[in-house]
C-alpha cells in the first residue's frame, strides 16, 4: 500500500498520484462513518455519513499517508429522484502527496450539513454558495447570507425544479425612479430542445406515437 | 472619526457598528464605507463594505454576485458543445484557459484521445493566454497604485496576442476554439513564425515595464509588506496559483499534475517567500518569462498531424469530406444537433489557469447534456481572504491587495 506516481503523458487530461489500496485504507480510517467508496475515471469519491463529516475530513487531513490538507471546493448537486435529493460535494487536495479525494454527503434539504469553517476558513463562502443555490443549510457556519443572487432573492436557483428563466425580472422604472421587480414575461414560450435520438432510448412517448403501444 | 452623520443611512443594515461612548458624552462609532460596486479599482463589480477606524480597515466584507449569470444552470440546459462558449465568459481575461479545463473534463469522462499536435497547440495557446492575463493584471495592479504608464505600454503587446487569437479562432476574446478532442481549426500558415517574432520582441518591453515599476520607490512603498499571507495561511485559505507561490509554496499543476503537452516542455516555477503584494506581482512577472520559454518550445517541437481527433462521434468531419461522403454528412448533422454523448459518471478536472487552480466538476448522466457542471472559481478563495489580508491596513492598501489577488468577476460570480 502506498502512493503510486502518476502515469504522465498517456492522456490529455491532468493525472495525479494515486494510492493503491485506498479503499481498504479509507475503510480502516473512517470506520462506520464510511458508506461507500466510488472509483471512477481514475478518481475516488467517498460517500460518508452526514453528521460525521467534520470528523471524516479532519481524519483525512491529519492522516500521515493522505495529508489532504487543502479544501479546494464545496458544491451542491441536485438529484430529485433520490430520497435525500441533495448531495454536498467536498473536494480535497494533498499538495504533499499529489492526491485528490472527493467527499460526499447527502441531505434532503431540511437536515443541516455540519459546517467545515472550523477546519478550513475558506469553507465559509463555498457553503454560502451551496446554501444560496440549493437551499442546503450548514450547521455551524456563522454567516449564512446569500452570496451569488440578488439582495432579497427568493428561492434556490440551481435546484432542478427552479425554472431556467426564474420567476422575476427587473427593470428601471422611470415612474418610481428605482429598479422594480416584475413577474417574468416571455415574448415566446421557453423552449427546451432535446436532441436525443428517438432510436436510442428516449424515456418519454414521442408526440404522435401515443397510439403505437396500444 | 466622529459622528457618522447622514452617510450611514445609505447602506443596508446588514452590518452592525460598534458604538463607543466618548469622554465628552458624544457617541463615537467606526466609519462604514462602500467601496464599489462601480469603482475603477474594484476590477469589475465588487462591493466592499468596509468598517474603518480612522483610515485603518477594521473589517472588510466583500459582496459578490453582481455579475452572477447562472452559468452553471445554463450549462445544464445546453449540449456539451453549446455550453463551451460560456467558458470564455467566465474569466474574460484568460478565455482559452477556461475552455481548457472544460474540454479536458469532457475528454476525461468520455475517454477521448487527442493527437499530439493538438496537445501542443493547446499548450501554446494556454501560455499565450497566461501572458495575456498577467499583462492585464500586473499593469492594472500598477495603475491601482498610481503608475499609469505600464498599462499603456503593455496593452499594445496584449493587442498583438489578441491578434493571434483572432487569426486562429476569428475572435479576439471569446474564442470557443478549444474543443473536446483538440482545437476547432488548425493554425493558419505563418502564424508560428509570427509568434516567434513576437517572442523575440516581448522581453524588451517587459524589461522596460519592470524597470519602470519594480524598483520604483512609490510602487514599493505601496506593495512591499502589504497584504502578507504566510505559507500555512495560504494553504488553509485555499490559495492556488501565483498567490500561493508568492507565499513560498512551489505548487504548480502544470508540473505536478501535467496535462496536454506540459510534461514535454521544460520550464521553471517562480516562487517567492515574502507573501506580500510585491511578491505576487513579481511572481507574475517571472511567470511571463517562463511562459515565453514554453511558447518557444511548443513552436519548435510541434509535430505535423491532425489538430483534432479523428473520432467522428466527437469531432466534425472536414468540409471537403462532407461534400463527398454521406456518412460524414450524417456525422456532421448528428454532432451539431444531438451533440456528443458523454458516458455517465463524474470527474473533477483542474488546470493551472493564470489565476490558479480552475476546476470543472462535471456530472454526466449519459445523455448529450451535463447533469451538473460546477465551476471551481479561483478568485473565490482569494477574494474571501480580503478580510484577512486587509485587516489593520490603511484604506489605500485595499486596492493594492485587491489588484495583487487578480480577481475577475466573470469567474468569481459565474
Amino acid at each position: 500500500m502506498g502512493i503510486v506516481a502518476p502515469e504522465v503523458g498517456k492522456h490529455s487530461w491532468p493525472v495525479m498520484a494515486t494510492h493503491d489500496g485506498l479503499k481498504d485504507r479509507l475503510a480502516e480510517l473512517l470506520g462506520d462513518a464510511l458508506i461507500e467508496v466510488i472509483a471512477h475515471a481514475g478518481e475516488t469519491s467517498v460517500l460518508v455519513q452526514r453528521d460525521r463529516l467534520v470528523e471524516v475530513v479532519t481524519k483525512l487531513r491529519d492522516a500521515p499517508d493522505l495529508r489532504l490538507n487543502q479544501l479546494i471546493d464545496i458544491c451542491g448537486a441536485d438529484y430529485p429522484e433520490r430520497a435525500e435529493r441533495f448531495e454536498v460535494v467536498v473536494h480535497l487536495l494533498s499538495m504533499a502527496l499529489n492526491l485528490r479525494l472527493r467527499v460526499k454527503v447527502s441531505t434532503d434539504g431540511h437536515a443541516p450539513v455540519p459546517s467545515l469553517v472550523e477546519v478550513w476558513p475558506n469553507a465559509g463562502w463555498y457553503e454560502r454558495e451551496t446554501w444560496d443555490c440549493y437551499g442546503v443549510m450548514f450547521a455551524g457556519n456563522p454567516d449564512m447570507r446569500r452570496i451569488l443572487t440578488d439582495y432579497g432573492f427568493e428561492g434556490h436557483p440551481f435546484r432542478k425544479d427552479f425554472p431556467l428563466t426564474g420567476h422575476v425580472e427587473l427593470r428601471w422604472s422611470e415612474e418610481h425612479k428605482r429598479v422594480v421587480y416584475e413577474p417574468v414575461k416571455l415574448a415566446q414560450d421557453f423552449r427546451s430542445f432535446d436532441f436525443l435520438s428517438p432510436w436510442e432510448g428516449t424515456d418519454y412517448v414521442l408526440p404522435g406515437d401515443e397510439k403505437a403501444g396500444k | 472619526m466622529s459622528s457618522l452623520g447622514s452617510a450611514g443611512a445609505a447602506w443596508t443594515a446588514d452590518d452592525t457598528i460598534d458604538v463607543l461612548p466618548a469622554k465628552d458624552g458624544n457617541e463615537i462609532q467606526n466609519y462604514m464605507i462602500n467601496f464599489g460596486p462601480q469603482h475603477p479599482a474594484a476590477h469589475g463589480v465588487l462591493r466592499l463594505v468596509m468598517e474603518l477606524d480612522g483610515e485603518l480597515i477594521e473589517r472588510c466584507d466583500p459582496h459578490i454576485g453582481l455579475l452572477h449569470r447562472g452559468t452553471e444552470k445554463l450549462i445544464e440546459y445546453k449540449t456539451y458543445l453549446q455550453a463551451l462558449p460560456y467558458m470564455d465568459r467566465l474569466d474574460y481575461v484568460s478565455p482559452m484557459c477556461m475552455e481548457h479545463s472544460y474540454v479536458l473534463a469532457i475528454e476525461k469522462l468520455a475517454g477521448i484521445e487527442v493527437p499530439l499536435r493538438a496537445k501542443y497547440i493547446r499548450t501554446l495557446f494556454a501560455e499565450i493566454t497566461r501572458i495575456l492575463n498577467h499583462i492585464m493584471n500586473t499593469t492594472a495592479h500598477a495603475m491601482d497604485v498610481g503608475a499609469m504608464t505600464p498599462i499603456l505600454w503593455l496593452f499594445e503587446e496584449r493587442e498583438k496576442l489578441m491578434e493571434f487569437y483572432e487569426r486562429v479562432s476569428g475572435a479576439r476574446f471569446h474564442a470557443a476554439w478549444f474543443r473536446p478532442g483538440g482545437v476547432h481549426q488548425d493554425l493558419p500558415a505563418g502564424l508560428l513564425e509570427d509568434i516567434i517574432a513576437w517572442c523575440d520582441g516581448f522581453p524588451k518591453v517587459l524589461d522596460e515595464m519592470q524597470g519602470l515599476v519594480a524598483d520604483n520607490r512609490i510602487f514599493k512603498q505601496r506593495n512591499v509588506d502589504v497584504g502578507v499571507i504566510s505559507k500555512e495561511d495560504a494553504i488553509r485559505m485555499g490559495f492556488t496559483g501565483p498567490c500561493l507561490r508568492a507565499s513560498g509554496v512551489a505548487w504548480d499543476l502544470r508540473k505536478s499534475q501535467p496535462y496536454d503537452a506540459y510534461h514535454l516542455v521544460d520550464f521553471d516555477v517562480p516562487v517567492s517567500t515574502d507573501g506580500d503584494c510585491y511578491a505576487r506581482f513579481m511572481v507574475r512577472m517571472a511567470e511571463m518569462r517562463e511562459s515565453l520559454k514554453i511558447i518557444r518550445q511548443c513552436v519548435k517541437d510541434m509535430p505535423a498531424g491532425k489538430h483534432i481527433t479523428d473520432n467522428r462521434k466527437v469531432a466534425p468531419p472536414s468540409r471537403s469530406e462532407m461534400k463527398r461522403s454521406m456518412e460524414a454528412l450524417i456525422h456532421h448533422f448528428k454532432l451539431y444537433t444531438e451533440g456528443l454523448h458523454v458516458p455517465a459518471g463524474e470527474a473533477y478536472v483542474a488546470t493551472e489557469s493564470p489565476k490558479g487552480e480552475f476546476g470543472i466538476y462535471m456530472v454526466a448522466d449519459g445523455t448529450n447534456k451535463p447533469w451538473r457542471c460546477h465551476i471551481r472559481a479561483t478568485g473565490m478563495a482569494h477574494l474571501q481572504a480580503m478580510d484577512f489580508l486587509c485587516k489593520g491596513h490603511l484604506l489605500a492598501d485595499a486596492p493594492a491587495v485587491l489588484g495583487s489577488l487578480d480577481i475577475v468577476f466573470g469567474e468569481v460570480d459565474r
